[in-house]
């Protein structure tokens, strides 16, 4: 049998230290930095804007995939009670007034750059991350719903009911507001997806393009800056992140 | 000439027992909704995911500048200089607190969490009138109970005029923000107008005086306060003021929203389409809440009347809590305009005028502001000397 002889003086050991920790920690840097994940207790970057641009050539009246996941993502029950059931995503059918175009398209919270319901709430519950995500603060809302009466989009429901068995990763609660996260635990755990556009890819649509706003190599920019698309009542000047082409 | 103003506390006996019934069978039904509520959740009340602000917030919003207005009463004796009114000042700042905890209360029961009171008095964001008016209501309260002070305590009357002064430009001030409340919400084409702070001011004098007029009938024929032309003729001049002031920033807002193109949808869906907000503006805002009191105070007919004064109040009161019911409800009916351009349908009432049917424990916390209210009046009188003996014009004069 062969006998290795292994040269262990103070240089090799330095050197092949280096070496084992560079092979160990690089592809976790790398990695990380391509799928923007982060740990948990870094907060989020305002280097990222988390948008979504809508295809509404692409989706179809009779879907409403990007709904279902949704609700099953969050854990929204249906209490059939319609006008006071939660929904943080809905189906809209819209026909132009002049033409007679009909469209289809899913409409969400914006996550306006100047939201108003982070303008109105008196506690601060309503808050938008440095990643332009606007959240509700669960521990801190009062259920004044001062929000949903500034909202443009109608984007946010009153929890009008009981709830059990909510889901460890979407916190909900009896008399509290709540409307669209941008499926922040899936950002938040590298996933960097929605479960709406998941959906959507799934159903064959490709409707909704999740991605990174202030990243000019990102799927969803390119697409921006080759067809445009528009932002919901511009007029107001909120700058919202979910964007609308073909309509 | 020597001041001939004497005051008087009421001693707890028949008198006041309907009041403190009254208080009791409403504070209980209060109750009561508020435990079924805070246990079954909010699809009990007739609000629901497009109203989001209902009946409880009628009550609270319409007690709350009340209570701004009533203090009026005090500030035309302590700012202005009319002494006429300054037997009254005592009751006026008494009315005032009552008003305003009754209507927080009802806003505090209907909040989602009531008990996070507390995170709402500690934990502010101050670009939000909302966070602004906490501290301008508990602000108002504060200074009251400090007027008040200063009216009952001989050495420091000298003081009531500055603190009066204080309290005339804080109570604007809340006004201006309560009116904000609305004004400031740039999305529904019912709002987003700066109209509704002076609008929201000049309703709260209104009501405030209306409010008056009843408390001093009640004291002038429950407690034998002795009153005679002078205040009558003054309370009845005020009211009429008041209500061409309602009057005239109702139409400036109407003409307003006429003008700009973007808002002739709301206006027409209000003014002309025939739904029960069209019937509650022209029926129950105009013609109950302005015309016919208009008409009740200015007409000659009617010449020293109290029962007409009465009645006239009665209307202001009726009209004003018509007003704010379609102010706040018919402003969150009308769909919003997400796809201008566009017919919109969806799960979520897009397109279409939001049902709101309010539901009895929806009244039940409104009038337990009422309530409320009427409890602290009611604890007022019978604890310090609120009520002048008099109102005779000789007394007035002196």
């Amino acid at each position: 049998m062969k006998k290795y002889e292994i040269k262990l003086d103070r240089r090799n050991f330095l050197k092949n230290s280096v070496s084992v920790g560079l092979v160990t920690i690089a592809p976790g840097v790398f990695l990380q930095e391509i799928a923007h994940g982060r740990s948990l207790d870094e907060p989020a970057s305002d280097k990222i804007r988390w948008g979504m641009l809508i295809d509404t050539n692409q989706c179809t009246e009779d879907c409403d995939a990007c709904v279902t996941a949704c609700n099953e993502e969050h854990g929204i029950e249906d209490f059939g009670r319609p006008t006071t059931d939660t929904q943080w995503i809905r189906k809209l059918n819209l026909t132009n007034e002049f033409t007679g175009k009909k469209y289809s398209l899913p409409i969400m919270c914006q996550h306006c750059e100047n939201p108003p319901c982070v303008d109105v709430c008196p506690t601060g519950a309503s808050f938008k991350r440095a990643d332009g995500i606007v959240l509700v603060n669960k521990h801190t809302c009062i259920g004044c719903r001062y929000c949903m009466m500034s909202c443009p989009y109608k984007a946010r429901s009153f929890v009008h009911e009981n709830l059990e068995n909510q889901l460890p990763h979407a916190p909900r609660g009896k008399g509290c507001v709540e409307s669209c996260n941008l499926c922040v635990h899936k950002i938040d755990n590298g996933e960097n997806n929605t479960a709406c556009a998941e959906a959507c890819v799934k159903d064959g649509h490709q409707a909704i393009l999740f991605g990174d706003l202030n990243d000019p190599k990102s799927e969803i920019s390119k697409q921006l800056s080759e067809f445009g698309a528009k932002e919901i009542r511009s007029d107001l000047g909120l700058n919202t992140a979910v964007r609308y082409r073909g309509i | 000439m020597k001041n001939l103003i004497r005051y008087k506390s009421i001693e707890l006996d028949r008198k006041v027992f309907y009041p403190i019934s009254i208080v009791f069978i409403l504070l209980s039904m209060c109750f009561y909704a508020f435990v079924t509520l805070e246990h079954e959740g909010h699809w009990l009340t007739g609000m629901n995911n497009q109203i989001v602000w209902g009946i409880p917030h009628v009550f609270a919003i319409f007690l709350i500048v009340a209570a701004s207005g009533i203090l009026n009463i005090a500030s035309i004796s302590s700012v202005f200089g009319v002494s006429i009114y300054k037997p009254l000042s005592r009751l006026s700042g008494l009315l005032a607190i009552g008003l305003l905890v009754g209507g927080l209360m009802v806003l505090v029961l209907d909040l989602g969490r009531p008990d996070r009171l507390i995170v709402a008095m500690t934990t502010f964001n101050f670009k939000s009138i909302f966070a602004w008016n906490i501290f301008l209501y508990t602000g108002f309260l504060f200074i009251v109970v400090i007027y008040l002070w200063m009216m009952f305590e001989g050495r420091y009357n000298k003081f009531v005029q500055q603190v009066g002064m204080f309290a005339y430009a804080w109570r604007i001030i809340l006004t201006t923000g309560t009116g904000s409340i609305f004004g400031f919400l740039v999305a529904k084409e019912a709002y987003d107008s700066a109209i509704l702070a002076p609008l929201f001011i000049a309703m709260s004098l209104l009501f405030g005086t209306a409010i008056f007029i009843q408390a001093i009938y009640y004291i002038k024929t429950t407690f034998d306060v002795n009153t005679e032309e002078i205040i009558f003729k003054r309370l009845k001049k005020l009211m009429l003021y008041f209500i061409l002031a309602v009057f005239y920033f109702t139409i400036l807002y109407h003409l307003t929203n006429l003008y700009a193109t973007t808002h002739h949808d709301y206006e027409f869906f209000l003014l002309f389409e025939g739904n029960i907000y069209t019937y509650l503006f022209w029926i129950g805002q105009i013609l109950i809440g302005t015309l016919l009191p208009l008409y009740l105070v200015s007409s000659k007919k009617f010449y020293n009347c109290w029962n007409t004064l009465l009645l006239s109040s009665l209307l202001v009161i009726i009209g004003g809590f018509v007003q704010l019911y379609v102010i706040i409800i018919s402003g969150q009916a009308f769909p919003l305009d997400i796809f201008p351009g566009y017919i919109e349908s969806s799960s979520f009432g897009d397109g279409e005028v939001a049902k709101y049917i309010p539901s009895i424990y929806e009244f039940m916390l409104g009038f337990g502001g009422i309530a409320i209210a009427l409890a602290i009046f009611v604890l007022g009188i019978l604890s310090l000397e609120f009520i002048p003996d008099s109102l005779d014009d000789e007394r007035l004069q002196s």
